[in-house]
């Protein structure tokens, strides 16, 4: 029971670990981007479409190609065009879910065909996967919940020890004073939104190749919301975001757990706790944390 | 190209805008010409598709406004959905509570229990904000999926019909249920109630001090504050409720006068659609009558694109978004304190060029 509960935390975290690592990205540049959500539907709809053609390693390189080109409608705007960042993204998000649905019934006949294809199977990792407990729940996934093991200790040395992270976060903190520190304010936004794009890419797709095996319509349902959320919660830290993905993860893997107990309490109370948990969290952690202070402001220069 | 973008960003955005949408109907199979002549004759073409627009577009005003009135306060409500649901929700309740006995009082009862409704589900979120510091973005975002989830329980549960068979509430009573707004047609009075609350608000807004408090919180909450007149914590709340109070009447008026029950899939996503309808009207009540009618045409439209043209009806929110980042690429859009823009005229002023 726990290890199967466990194992669904890990898999219900990944992708949201991937989005909100990619929104922590442009949240350190001052950027807030509501479409995220669009990110994610781009990245699922983009895997469906390549894995029907070239198999898994085409399902993830169209992962990438579709968020990374939902995030290009979004810097385009926003950081070339100084847009309203929450109105931009709002529509990009409409723009991706509607853009995303009528080709899926154009190129795959109504709803209700369900495609199989190619899935991400899980690798177990010798010796690791057989830590009694937690070794099969940690390292026996498949590879992209590896991936997000390095990423996030990778995000973290990136941001805090490295020039261009300091860049970056220069931007997110006082933009004037990376404008006189010769920093270009747009080059360094419009890559931060490209990298939210490749991971939002790849989180979306990891709900169509490690999840569900196919596509729905709007099956982002809601977690590209859940990630800009648990940036807030895990305090714009890498390893805090980690840790707040790992707890959503955990409250949506608890939906399979009372089902499997049978407690008898309405699914919907079950799925609404995430978002329930999301609040509290931001009202508990009031006061406590600081937003970069950039954030939401497009007249940077 | 780069550096044109950024020279010159609203032509080169727009065009790129076009091409993509221009590249997603033609995926999608969608003549622009024949698809927008189906659409039409969809929306317009006859008494019968007319009141289709307008029954379409009556909640459409109803949120519009709601999100109008929030964002001129610099209060930024994306959650007139899950206010739309739970308005819906507390009218039918209420309906079904009355049963038969109606009287004169029926109706304003339940729609003011959808208004009220409406505004304590904003309520949350204006507590979250004023108390916490919690962005309204993210917590009325979250607040839609759970008044999702709560009219998901509640039809599958508490009020569900006696029979058991469908997700949804049993039929309100025949006094609760709004009458035609001309004998034999099917356009209902709720049209007529969105067009005076969105005049209502034009006059508040424009001739009271109320309106005063809450266009200056919205242009500088800094400002208002130090004006010391000003209490901006308290407009931005009341703003806040009005606003919920809005899109939760949209809700019980839908319900009152075209579904008569409560079921999951009640709104399309009028709630977001509405942030659209609110910004083509530059945030102007008057004009968001205007380009509320504009959306529920494209929406009442949509469905005979669907069903004549074999046009996914998802396609109109590629057009709705479309739409919404031509009017920011413009520069058309004025949001007050959102920290963005340039200098330019207060989107009141613009509001009349754009309706």
């Amino acid at each position: 029971m726990t290890g199967a509960f466990l194992d669904a935390t890990v898999r219900m975290a990944t992708p949201l670990v991937l989005a909100a690592a990619g929104e922590l990205v442009v949240e350190r540049a001052g950027i807030i981007n509501i479409g995220l959500e669009g990110i994610l539907i781009g990245g699922a709809f983009g895997s469906l479409v390549g894995a029907t053609q070239g198999g898994v390693g085409g399902g993830v390189i169209g992962a990438v190609v579709g968020g990374v080109l939902v995030s290009v409608l979004f810097l385009s705007f926003v950081v070339f065009g100084g847009t309203d960042q929450i109105v931009t993204g709002t529509a990009v998000t409409m723009f991706a879910l509607g853009a995303t649905g009528a080709l899926y019934r154009t190129l795959y006949g109504s709803a209700g065909a369900a495609l199989t294809i190619p899935t991400l199977a899980a690798v177990p990792i010798p010796v690791l996967s057989g830590i009694p407990g937690v070794g099969a729940a940690l390292f026996a996934q498949p590879v992209i919940t590896y991936v997000c093991y390095a990423l996030v200790p990778a995000l973290w040395w990136w941001l805090y020890r490295t020039h261009a992270g300091l860049a970056l976060r220069s931007i997110g903190e006082s933009p004037a004073a990376a404008v006189a520190a010769g920093i270009s304010i747009r080059r360094v936004r419009a890559l931060a939104v490209v990298v939210q794009g490749v991971l939002g890419g790849l989180a979306g797709g990891t709900l169509v190749l490690a999840q569900a095996g196919t596509f729905a319509e709007g099956m982002s349902a809601g977690r590209g919301f859940i990630a800009i959320a648990i940036v807030v919660l895990g305090r714009w830290q890498p390893f805090g975001v980690a840790l707040a993905a790992v707890v959503f993860g955990g409250a949506s893997a608890l939906q399979f757990a009372m089902q499997a107990l049978g407690l008898g309490i309405p699914y919907q109370v079950v799925l609404a706790i995430p978002y329930v948990l999301t609040l509290c969290a931001l009202a508990g952690v009031a006061g406590r944390i600081r937003a970069p202070a950039a954030l939401g402001k497009s007249e940077a220069e | 190209m780069l550096a044109a973008l950024a020279r010159r960003p609203a032509p080169i955005l727009i065009a790129g805008l076009l091409i993509a949408l221009g590249l997603v109907l033609a995926a999608a199979g969608v003549d622009p010409w024949s698809a927008g002549a189906v659409l039409w004759r969809g929306a317009f073409g006859s008494w019968y598709a007319l009141s289709a627009t307008l029954i379409r577009a009556t909640p459409l005003i109803l949120t519009g406004l709601a999100v109008a009135v929030a964002f001129s306060a610099g209060v930024f409500n994306i959650g007139a959905e899950g206010q739309l649901l739970v308005g819906a929700t507390a009218a039918t309740w209420v309906a079904l509570r009355l049963g038969p006995h109606t009287g004169f009082l029926t109706i304003p009862t339940v729609l003011l229990a959808g208004a009220a409704a409406g505004a304590g589900w904003a309520g949350i979120a204006a507590w979250l904000r004023l108390r916490f510091e919690v962005l309204e973005v993210i917590s009325t975002l979250m607040l839609n999926f759970v008044a999702g989830f709560l009219v998901s329980y509640l039809v599958r549960g508490p009020l569900q019909e006696p029979l058991r068979i469908y997700p949804q509430s049993s039929s309100i009573p025949r006094g609760a249920q709004l009458p035609a707004l001309v004998p034999g047609a099917r356009l209902h009075i709720g049209f007529a109630i969105a067009v005076a609350a969105c005049v209502a608000a034009w006059w508040v807004l424009r001739a009271t001090a109320a309106g005063f408090r809450l266009r200056a919180t919205g242009a500088s909450p800094t400002a208002a504050w130090s004006a010391g007149l000003i209490p901006v914590g308290r407009t931005m709340a009341t703003a806040f409720l009005v606003s919920g109070a809005l899109a939760g009447l949209a809700g019980a008026i839908e319900v009152t006068g075209v579904t008569y029950a409560l079921y999951e899939d009640l709104s399309p996503g009028y709630g977001f659609t509405a942030i659209a309808v609110a910004l083509l009207a530059g945030l102007n009540p008057i004009a968001v009558v205007g380009s509320g009618i504009l959306f529920g045409a494209l929406e009442a439209g949509s469905g005979a694109l669907q069903r004549d043209a074999g046009v996914p009806a998802v396609v109109v929110s590629v057009v709705e978004a479309t739409l919404i980042l031509v009017l920011v690429a413009l520069n058309r859009v004025r949001l007050p304190s959102s920290g963005s823009g340039g200098g330019g005229s207060p989107g009141a002023v613009r509001a009349s060029e754009a309706g």
